[in-house]
């Protein structure tokens, strides 16, 4: 690996700009990979009010804060916001930082349609918040939309489609950016098996959101057309087919539970080694294992639903189908196991992360293994199981994942080390609250629970009454995360050195903390 | 711990599962309802056994995973391997969960076509799902022609609203109980055919482990036959706007005889509510009936004060079809209405009897400041009207 010659800030001053301009004109990998990150930060909170708003509500059966309209509006806007707004841009945050510095590119191969992708993101968030102020509210329909009910609602539903076909456009041309600065601008010597895993499965991610944004897009606008001019692709009385809409919608909508997820396990895979001390391994495997997952996600669609009554043959299909995917699932938390198997293992924030990743996504995938099984499926479609489930992989999973990378590339970004004793805080404070909240509901599912109520029978109190209390926990302990991690350490701290972390391997660590504002001119040499 | 809790969580309900229960969810409840169907049992015996599974599994992996973390670390002096690759290992793990993972599909997959066997039903009942109650029509066998609407019977004043505490003691049954059961005999097999008239909802009765999509425009059907006597509590399952909580399902399992009885009953009691369309009311008994009609079917939307919810329902206090001309009073009322100042649609109540239309119209004729010049709707004019 050769060295890169140090600061080109005081040679290229004059293409650093300053101020406004510096951002709304960024076309800078570095600058935008930050503009990601704080637009997913407002996001995660924003959409976190209206979770402990839906918490505060549910503490108690009745209905004491709002009315059930408006606590739909708080679930599907939380969804959406949670989905497209916080987990999704955060990843492309941090493909857009970490992906030039890891395959020795100077910057993404597209600078101004980096910063368009960036800039659709703010006008769809100021979409889905006004949303909430147009006569009838926001969209109240659920983030599935499923016709009709979405048929039936105000403007609230045209803003959010509107907002989805903007994030929508953003995310492909995201995805195109990072497909051909990963195919075409790796440095010299560095082949597609050499690459970080977190390059591998952020290609891999990549062609699955081109695959399937458009098919998004073709659902929405039929529900458009459907409102507004007259069609009728999912108005039974017009000779068109609720059901479609599911089937359309979950054709994008499993493939996009995999791109929260992939890059998060490229991350993973990322960390673990820094910290055992030892290589990844079974390094090609894991890329293997990536892809299959990647092509199975394909096919398992209809197993959101089993319950709209499908033919048998389909139901044990979808159900063989998605069973599969815990094997190569299964292999990559092996894999992660055997790295640290006989390693040198530390336990700094990366790795405290890291490891409550693999534990607690690894609930997560049991319980999905157990609603893969088409008759259990049937008992809890639609009822806080499904709940459990799917925060336990995604807030366990990718959010824990997006936290891990946090803190083992801040001192990249910002030159500075954060405060280890207020990382391990956040983190054992997030395990802790995190299974509080999203624990009990398991049981409240088994029960019979439905998701989306408003109002419960009294019999779910008290585990209402913990999760609430959980949700209360987990919100402030990432209000700490916010206000005495990222802030103070992006003001200041002990100076991070180039590699701060004794056993990380890869590019970025050959460049000073914090990385230049150009990194790479001249492009390194892999062995 | 996490495991050890998971574990501990199946045995509460596995110590009442011979209990008969409520035939809905108990407080504390960790698992799933007790069974009282053979589905159910099977659903039931699926869960057991994947969570024994994933159990182990999870014990094991995370086993070695903690033994590494306690030992493997860097302050204990050890020092890193190098080994970072191994074939047959891969192959190992490879394969071995594909085996796990057909021994799971395998018992389900019996399962699954004993679900979809919907065939040789002794009963058909038809639900249909409606914006926000459940209609049934007892299709073929004994009590066919048996029809009914099952709303909550939980009174608001038991809810309570935003800022306005509930002025009623909360029931056992509050948010699970109904005006009308579903009433079925035990030991017969009941195929419920599902559809809807707006949008997707859900017919669920945990304890009979079903769970069917109603379809708007769509006929689907599921079964169930229940082996225990008792009062089996379900709810609407999917999304379906704003009163999605307040639309439960009651299913009563009696005796053949009960069944019977109450096949004897409901027959009578719909002969004499079926009224002569061609009776002339006067306009109180209309106003009296009709009040009746309205509570339990328009004020959801349209308020007990009939000013609507502005921005989202239009009020009837003062509106011009319900003060106009009554033959679009009665055309809106047939066949819906929607006129894009609101959101959501008036739907079409044909499914009330010539009777109920013409006492709701006349009722909101006369009510809060409306008087409208055509201020009696007889039932001969709906019938007039649906032709």
């Amino acid at each position: 690996m050769s060295t890169t010659t140090l600061d080109h800030s005081h040679d290229h001053s004059h293409d650093h700009p300053h101020g406004l301009q510096r951002w709304l004109f960024a076309t800078n990998h570095k600058d935008i990979g930050t503009l990601y990150l704080w637009f997913s930060i407002a996001m995660l909170f924003s959409g976190g009010v209206l979770a402990l708003m839906i918490r505060t509500e549910l503490f108690q059966p009745g209905l004491q804060f709002f009315q059930p309209e408006f606590f739909n509006q708080l679930t599907t806007m939380h969804g959406v916001m949670m989905v497209f707004g916080a987990i999704m841009p955060a990843f492309v945050g941090f493909a857009n930082w970490m992906i030039p510095l890891q395959i020795g590119a100077s910057d993404m191969a597209f600078a101004r349609m980096n910063n368009f992708s960036f800039w659709l993101l703010p006008p769809a968030a100021i979409l889905l918040i006004v949303s909430f102020m147009v006569p009838g509210g926001a969209a109240a329909g659920g983030w599935t939309m499923y016709a009709p009910l979405s048929t039936q609602m105000g403007p609230g539903m045209d803003l959010a489609i509107f907002a989805l076909h903007l994030m929508g456009a953003s995310s492909i041309m995201g995805s195109i950016n990072i497909i051909v600065t990963i195919l075409n601008m790796r440095a010299p010597g560095m082949t597609l098996m050499k690459m970080p895993m977190f390059c591998w499965t952020w290609l891999i991610t990549a062609y699955l959101l081109i695959a399937v944004m458009p098919v998004l897009a073709g659902a929405i606008t039929m529900t458009l057309t459907d409102r507004h001019f007259g069609t009728s692709f999912f108005n039974a009385a017009g000779g068109g087919d609720p059901v479609m809409f599911q089937h359309i919608f979950w054709f994008f909508g499993h493939p996009e539970v995999y791109i929260m997820i992939l890059p998060a396990f490229g991350v993973i895979s990322q960390i673990l080694p820094a910290f055992a001390r030892k290589p990844l391994f079974g390094y090609a495997s894991m890329v293997y294992a990536t892809a299959s997952i990647a092509i199975l996600s394909f096919v398992v669609w209809a197993h959101h639903m089993f319950t709209t009554g499908m033919p048998v043959t389909s139901q044990l299909f979808f159900m063989y189908a998605t069973m599969l995917i815990a094997v190569p699932t299964g292999v990559k938390v092996f894999n992660w196991i055997a790295t640290m198997w006989q390693g040198s293992m530390t336990f700094e924030t990366p790795m405290l992360f890291s490891i409550g990743f693999i534990f607690v996504f690894t609930m997560g995938g049991f319980t999905g293994l157990i609603l893969a099984v088409t008759p259990i499926d049937i008992q809890l479609q639609d009822t806080y199981y499904v709940v459990a489930h799917f925060h336990y992989v995604l807030v366990a999973g990718s959010l824990f994942a997006l936290f891990a990378g946090f803190y083992y590339w801040s001192p990249k970004w910002t030159g500075y080390m954060y405060s280890e004793f207020r990382g391990k805080m956040h983190f054992w404070l997030s395990l802790i609250t995190f299974n509080i909240t999203f624990f009990p509901m398991h049981f409240l599912g088994l029960a019979g629970m439905p998701r989306r109520y408003a109002d419960y029978p009294a019999q779910f109190t008290d585990f209402n009454m913990l999760a609430t209390i959980g949700a209360f926990g987990f919100g402030l302990t990432q209000a700490y995360f916010l206000l005495f991690i990222i802030i103070p350490t992006i003001r200041g701290g002990k100076k991070a050195e180039a590699k701060p972390w004794e056993g990380a391997e890869g590019l970025e660590w050959t460049v000073p903390s914090p990385a230049p504002f150009h990194t790479f001119e001249f492009p390194p040499t892999v062995k | 711990m996490l495991g050890l809790s998971l574990t501990l969580a199946g045995i509460p309900a596995w110590a009442v599962a011979t209990d008969p229960g409520t035939g809905g969810p108990v407080p504390y409840q960790m698992n799933l309802q007790p069974p009282v169907t053979q589905i159910a049992v099977e659903i039931y015996d699926l869960h057991t056994w994947m969570m024994i599974i994933c159990m182990v599994i999870f014990v094991a992996v995370f086993g070695v995973m903690f033994y590494s973390i306690f030992k493997h670390r860097k302050s204990l002096g050890h020092k890193p391997a190098t080994f970072h690759e191994s074939t047959s290992v891969e192959i190992a793990w490879t394969v071995i969960p594909f085996l796990i993972v057909i021994g799971m599909a395998l018992p389900a997959t019996k399962t699954v076509v004993g679900m979809k066997d919907t065939s040789n039903a002794d009963i058909t009942i038809k639900a249909t799902g409606m914006q926000w109650k459940w209609g049934y029509d007892y299709l073929k066998g004994e009590g066919e022609g048996i029809a009914f609407l099952s709303t909550l019977s939980t009174p608001r004043s038991q809810v309570g609203a935003p800022g306005l505490a509930p002025t009623e003691q909360r029931g056992e049954n509050y948010l699970i109980e109904v005006d009308n059961e579903v009433v079925v005999p035990v030991n017969k097999k009941i195929r419920m055919v599902l559809t809807a008239n707006d949008v997707i909802h859900a017919w669920s009765v945990p304890a009979f482990g079903v769970k069917q999509d109603a379809i708007p425009g769509f006929v689907r059907d599921t079964w169930f036959k229940a082996e225990r006597i008792g009062t089996f509590r379900g709810n609407c399952a999917e999304l379906c706007g704003k009163e999605h909580a307040f639309m439960p399902i009651v299913v009563k399992v009696v005796s053949a005889d009960d069944y019977k009885v109450w096949v004897d009953g409901k027959k009578k009691a719909m002969a004499a509510l079926a009224d002569d369309p061609s009776k002339t009311w006067t306009i109180d008994e209309l106003k009296v009936r009709g009040e009746k009609i309205y509570t339990s079917n328009c004020v959801v939307c349209h308020q007990t004060n009939g000013k609507g919810v502005p921005g989202a329902f239009a009020a009837l206090d003062g509106s011009t079809v319900v003060n106009g001309a009554k033959a679009q009073h009665i055309h809106v009322m047939l066949n819906g209405q929607q006129s894009g100042a609101y959101p959501s649609a008036m739907p079409a109540w044909k499914q009330l009897s010539d009777t109920e239309i013409a006492a709701v119209i006349t009722y909101t004729r006369n009510n809060w400041s409306n008087k409208a010049a055509e201020n009696i709707v007889q039932p001969a004019e709906i019938v007039a009207a649906r032709k």
